[in-house]
């Protein structure tokens, strides 16, 4: 272990960037942009000068530490403001200043006409700052200030333009999911300490071995319910659709490619808690299963452009909870999808994002079509991201979804095959999705809206747009070639070699099967959206209607917890106010009245007093007389 | 003469100043006021520099004969609870003078009575907590009801003086119950060789557990009232809609506080069999606070009054903390109070603010104020932040400690209560949304910003929570001694991680 001195510098400068941003006010609307991208630069290249000096290390000494300041100690709790830096978090610190920087260069083009830009940016870098403990902590306690700092982060940016109130409404609504993922991530610390008397991973993994298989499993269980809240997987999926609201670039830096994949991260960091209890494994790949299906079917008949590329966010991380599942192997799989994920999707938001600058913020692709011609550059980006989503190869998700699919069928038995057959079968209805997005936006007929006058975007929103296609194109190969990502990884996920899958199937017929149900979708995709009209058809089928309406997740929620929270809320109101309070009141009333009737007797006569006093010594003499009896 | 003694005096010489100025020149007096109330910040916090954490024995301490023939003496002394408490109080008394600045010019009485009532409160406040006699504990604790009687029925808004009754009768009740088990004590220590009403010689006796149960009674209903915790509750959200924004700081910031600073320094002390009896129902009622009060809040259409249910919700974790007995339960407890107090403290101020600024206290009312008025937008969802718990801020260390220490001991309790930061985060942002978001109303546009003498009021609380929320070792290690004394004092030690290493 490495002791470093930089790393608080990662987190510090993006924070202390947003804060004076905020605290600064107009004064720093000229530069305030400019600023903040600047610091997200240098956040990338002190990053990259910690990658380069980490590969100049071997070994145990990869990892470098740094103690900031004690923050919590009470009793046998000791937690410091302390960062751990190893091969797991620089991935993400690179991935999350990288993309973050890019996108940061991007929104100075994309919100230069928002009068509170300034504002805008003091939030990315809020996040960025965030979102960089969040995968630096080396606590779990860490973790959750970072964690809850994204959250707020998020709710910030979808909220931008909350003096809509559906957008207000979406930002209340992901903060309110999140928190809902936070009691787990509460409660598995809760359990963590009760157990092993510490909250820091290293603690935790020394002693896990130890804990008993059910506290394990309570351990496994509340984080996966925290990673579903935060990467909005099912149970907790609903949020992200409505997340759209946030400008563009959010969608694609916060709601693709890094926030949402803290879940993934959450569970890779806690591989010793996952690898000692296969039930919590198999509540993992069932979440990630469901939710690659559950987001890919949504995905099929959304026709607002970010909605669509946000079920399929959701379905790709479903991906990627399911290879966390998978055991060792899964960790590095699942990361590297992950990293891959980054670069196109949040290629692709930025294309949309681009499409719609030019198209007045229309986001309906039923009034697009033949925006190719006109965008020639954001065509080419969001195709390669397209191409690179459908793992054709040799592009990016081409190396990491196919091990994914591949390491599913391994899985052995039925559970493999299960699993294997799902991840396919995604693979088939991304395919299909992803080509209507294609055919809907750039290819076949006008159908814009008369006021409509797409242009290509500027230098500033295309060149970020082109380094990721790059990304799209290379990354996979870069990733897996002499199986970089997995020898690098493996002494944070898979320290005792213990890996030893039988190959169900040898990985080239995983490739075959997966171009093939591959090319099912495109070809299907294509041949239905022939023509496209304006107006979405009514007449459809009821697993379109079910897609449409998100199956039916809000109603789901609305009816369960909503609608009955309410009445909840309004009967207690109800009940304090008549029950509660009504008591108190009742006894006022009783002291109140009684004082009235005994001030009757107060009447001035002696004569009365004297009566009084007499039945006073007579009850007096007589209770006497009882209790001595 | 004890430094804590120069404290408590400071601020009743302020009042009697402000009694001989002359009625008219209000501003004159505010000033005065204000003057003083800085005086005592700056003489707390040089007495908070002279405070030894390493020791655990009561520190300032001061004793003089008051009533001999009782053996009533006028004695204070200051561990790290009591400390931390008195610094919150002296720190939000000259914030709330310059927050409601104008607030006391709509009242019943004059401004000079106004301020002289607040400053007799403010001696008040720092001798409730300094007391080391039960019987001048007693005295002060039922004598501070009439200044905020005073306070919300000649000042406040609405059913002021209904509101104002209810609170004093309310609290009039605990007090006589704690009254009979002062006497009840003095009779026992009497009995066991010298009468005594000094607390730590009380702490000494030895009570048999029927007769334990009884006075713990009498302190505990009296400090339920006070705190309040469910259903002891429903004065609170009356007197919270009817008082000052600066009334209500301090009612629910630092009186209540009273409350559950007695349960740690009374029941806990006196009654150590009695405490581990009636813990598991206590416990219950912790847990109903803290779920009943967010649900109320939820549903309530006044801003006050949501505030004031918060507050319930808050009490009701305190006092989880504190009877779940464990290092990081009690310490954690106890940081909630100082935490809560500012908190609470930058809600009622905001909220006053915009209720000033708008006319009304009702929710419905507000709305789109992040684009009128941002600086008081940004400081109302601070406030809203802190009473969520958000990490980062100075809450979520108290409240993530209390549910932390409570898990060991009452896993159930514990999950139900961590359930409330997801009630938490629905009282607040729906709160957040319909205040700050959505379009601006004509009936708001063009209402004025935050001037700078509220800005200069609401800096430092927002400084505190930030601060704290990262940096909260220095008050923590002032509380942890008070928190291992109780511990060692009851007998208990904290539960030992299952897997040692």
């Amino acid at each position: 272990m490495t002791t470093s001195t930089n790393l608080v510098y990662l987190i510090a400068l993006p924070l202390f960037s947003a804060a004076a941003l905020l605290l600064l006010g107009r004064i720093a609307d000229k530069w305030g942009h400019i600023f903040a991208t600047l610091i997200s630069a240098t956040v990338f290249v002190i990053g990259a000068i910690e990658f380069f000096a980490m590969q100049g290390r071997t070994g145990e000494s990869r990892a470098a530490t740094q103690k900031i300041f004690e923050w919590i100690s009470v009793g046998t709790l000791h937690v410091d403001a302390s960062l751990l830096l190893d091969q797991l978090s620089i991935c993400f610190v690179l991935l999350i200043s990288g993309v973050g920087t890019l996108i940061h260069i991007y929104s100075i083009a994309y919100m230069s006409h928002d009068h509170d830009r300034r504002r805008f940016f003091a939030y990315l870098n809020l996040f960025i700052a965030a979102m960089l403990l969040l995968v630096l902590g080396d606590s779990y306690l860490n973790l959750y200030v970072g964690w809850e700092g994204v959250g707020l982060a998020s709710y910030l940016l979808i909220g931008f333009w909350n003096q809509k109130p559906a957008y207000a409404t979406a930002a209340k609504k992901a903060f309110v999911a999140n928190r809902v993922g936070d009691v787990g991530l509460s409660l598995a610390i809760m359990i963590a300490f009760t157990q092993f008397g510490t909250v820091t991973f290293a603690g935790v993994k020394e002693s896990a071995s130890g804990a008993s298989a059910g506290a394990l499993t309570a351990i496994g269980a509340m984080l996966l319910l925290a990673a579903a809240g935060k990467s909005a997987q099912f149970p907790l999926q609903s949020w992200l659709g409505d997340a759209m609201a946030g400008p563009t670039p959010v969608s694609a830096l916060i709601h693709a490619a890094t926030m949402v994949t803290a879940g993934v991260y959450l569970i890779t960091r806690s591989n010793f808690i996952f690898d000692a209890s296969p039930m919590a494994q198999l509540m993992v790949v069932c979440v990630g299963a469901i939710t690659l299906l559950f987001g890919a079917l949504i995905g099929t008949a959304k026709d607002d452009i970010k909605k669509a590329l946000a079920a399929s966010t959701m379905s790709q991380i479903g991906y990627m909870i399911l290879a966390t599942g998978l055991g060792p192997i899964g960790y590095a799989f699942a990361i590297m999808h992950l990293l891959t994920h980054g670069f196109f999707k949040a290629g692709m938001f930025l294309g949309a994002g681009s499409v719609m600058h030019g198209m007045n913020d229309e986001v309906n692709m039923r009034r697009y079509g033949a925006i190719g011609k006109v965008m020639p550059i954001t065509a080419a980006t969001f195709g390669l991201g397209y191409l690179a989503i459908l793992g054709v190869p040799p592009f990016a998700g081409f190396y990491s979804k196919d091990k994914i699919i591949e390491t599913a069928f391994n899985a052995g038995g039925i559970k493999g095959i299960l699993l294997g057959g799902a991840t396919l079968l995604g693979a088939a209805i991304t395919a299909f999705y992803m080509t209507r997005v294609i055919v809907l936006t750039f290819t076949g007929t006008k159908r814009w809206d008369e006021n409509a006058h797409p242009h290509e975007s500027p230098f500033l929103m295309w060149a970020p747009m082109a380094v990721l296609a790059v990304g799209s194109v290379a990354s996979g190969f870069l990733l897996s070639s002499g199986s970089a990502l997995v020898n690098w990884l493996q002494p944070v996920v898979n320290e005792h070699h213990e890996h030893h899958t039988e190959e169900f199937l040898p990985p080239m017929v995983v490739s075959v099967m997966a171009l093939v149900v591959v090319a099912i979708g495109v070809a299907f995709a294509i041949l239905k959206y022939r023509t496209v009209p304006v107006v979405a058809p009514q007449e459809v089928s009821v697993f379109t209607k079910a897609a449409r309406k998100d199956l039916y997740q809000d109603s789901f929620n609305e009816a369960v917890f909503m609608r009955p929270g309410q009445k909840l809320t309004a009967g207690l109101v109800t009940t304090d106010y008549k029950v509660i309070d009504g008591l108190v009141r009742m006894v006022g009333w009783v002291i109140q009245t009684s004082s009235t009737a005994l001030r009757a007797i107060q009447n001035g006569y002696v004569r009365s007093y004297a009566l009084i006093m007499v039945l006073g010594v007579l009850a007096l003499v007589t209770a006497v007389w009882l209790v001595t009896l | 003469m004890s430094i804590l003694t120069t404290l408590q005096l400071l601020p009743l010489i302020g009042a009697i100043v402000i009694a001989v100025l002359p009625v008219g020149n209000a501003k004159l007096i505010k000033q005065t006021a204000l003057g003083f109330s800085l005086l005592v910040t700056i003489v707390s916090i040089v007495m908070a520099f002279g405070f030894k954490t390493s020791e655990s024995a009561l520190q300032f301490t001061e004793t003089r004969s008051w009533i001999s023939a009782f053996n009533i003496n006028y004695a204070v002394g200051i561990d790290g609870m009591a400390l931390a408490l008195i610094l919150m109080t002296t720190i939000l008394v000259p914030i709330v003078f310059l927050a409601g600045w104008n607030e006391s010019e709509n009242g019943r009485w004059s401004v000079k009575v106004f301020y002289i009532l607040l400053l007799i409160l403010e001696t008040m406040m720092i001798g409730v907590f300094a007391a080391t006699d039960v019987f001048l504990f007693y005295v002060i604790f039922e004598a501070m009801l009439l200044p905020v009687y005073f306070l919300i029925g000649g000042y406040g808004v609405g059913e002021r003086a209904a509101a104002a009754m209810k609170f004093l009768l309310y609290s009039l009740f605990g007090g006589l119950l704690m009254l009979a088990a002062v006497i009840g004590l003095y009779i026992i220590s009497t009995n066991q060789g010298g009468g005594t009403f000094d607390i730590a010689k009380l702490s000494e006796l030895r009570i048999d557990s029927a007769t334990q149960n009884w006075l713990f009674l009498g302190f505990f209903i009296a400090f339920a009232i006070k705190a309040p915790l469910w259903p002891f509750h429903t004065w609170l959200p009356t007197a919270a809609k009817s008082a000052t924004a600066g009334t209500s700081t301090l009612l629910l910031g630092v009186l209540d506080k009273v409350g559950t600073y007695g349960m740690i320094r009374f029941c806990m002390s006196f009654f150590p069999d009695a405490t581990k009896t009636f813990t598991p129902a206590i416990i219950t009622l912790a847990v109903i606070s803290i779920l009943y009060g967010a649900f109320l809040a939820i549903g309530q259409k006044d801003i006050n009054s949501l505030i004031a249910f918060t507050s319930i919700s808050h009490f009701g974790f305190i006092t989880l903390g504190i009877f779940a007995l464990t290092s990081q339960g009690l310490t954690g407890a106890i940081f909630y109070m100082v935490n809560h107090g500012f908190s609470t403290a930058a809600l009622f101020l905001t909220a006053g603010w915009m209720i000033k600024r708008r006319g009304s206290s009702q929710i419905a009312d507000f709305g789109g104020l992040q684009r009128v008025t941002p600086i008081l937008a940004w400081s109302f969802f601070l406030a809203g932040m802190s009473a969520l718990a958000l990490p980062g801020l100075s809450s979520f260390v108290s409240e993530f400690l209390v549910l932390l220490g409570s898990f060991a001991k009452y896993p159930v309790a514990a999950i139900l209560g961590t359930t409330g930061i997801i009630l938490a985060a629905l009282y607040v942002l729906l709160a957040v949304q319909r205040s700050l978001h959505g379009e601006t109303p004509a009936t708001s546009s063009g209402i004025p910003d935050l001037n700078l003498r509220e800005k200069i009021a609401i800096a430092p609380v927002i400084a505190v929570l930030v601060v704290l929320g990262f940096y909260p070792k220095p008050v923590l290690n002032v509380i942890n001694p008070t928190t291992q004394t109780v511990m060692t004092h009851a007998g208990v030690s904290d539960p030992v991680a299952k897997v040692a290493k």
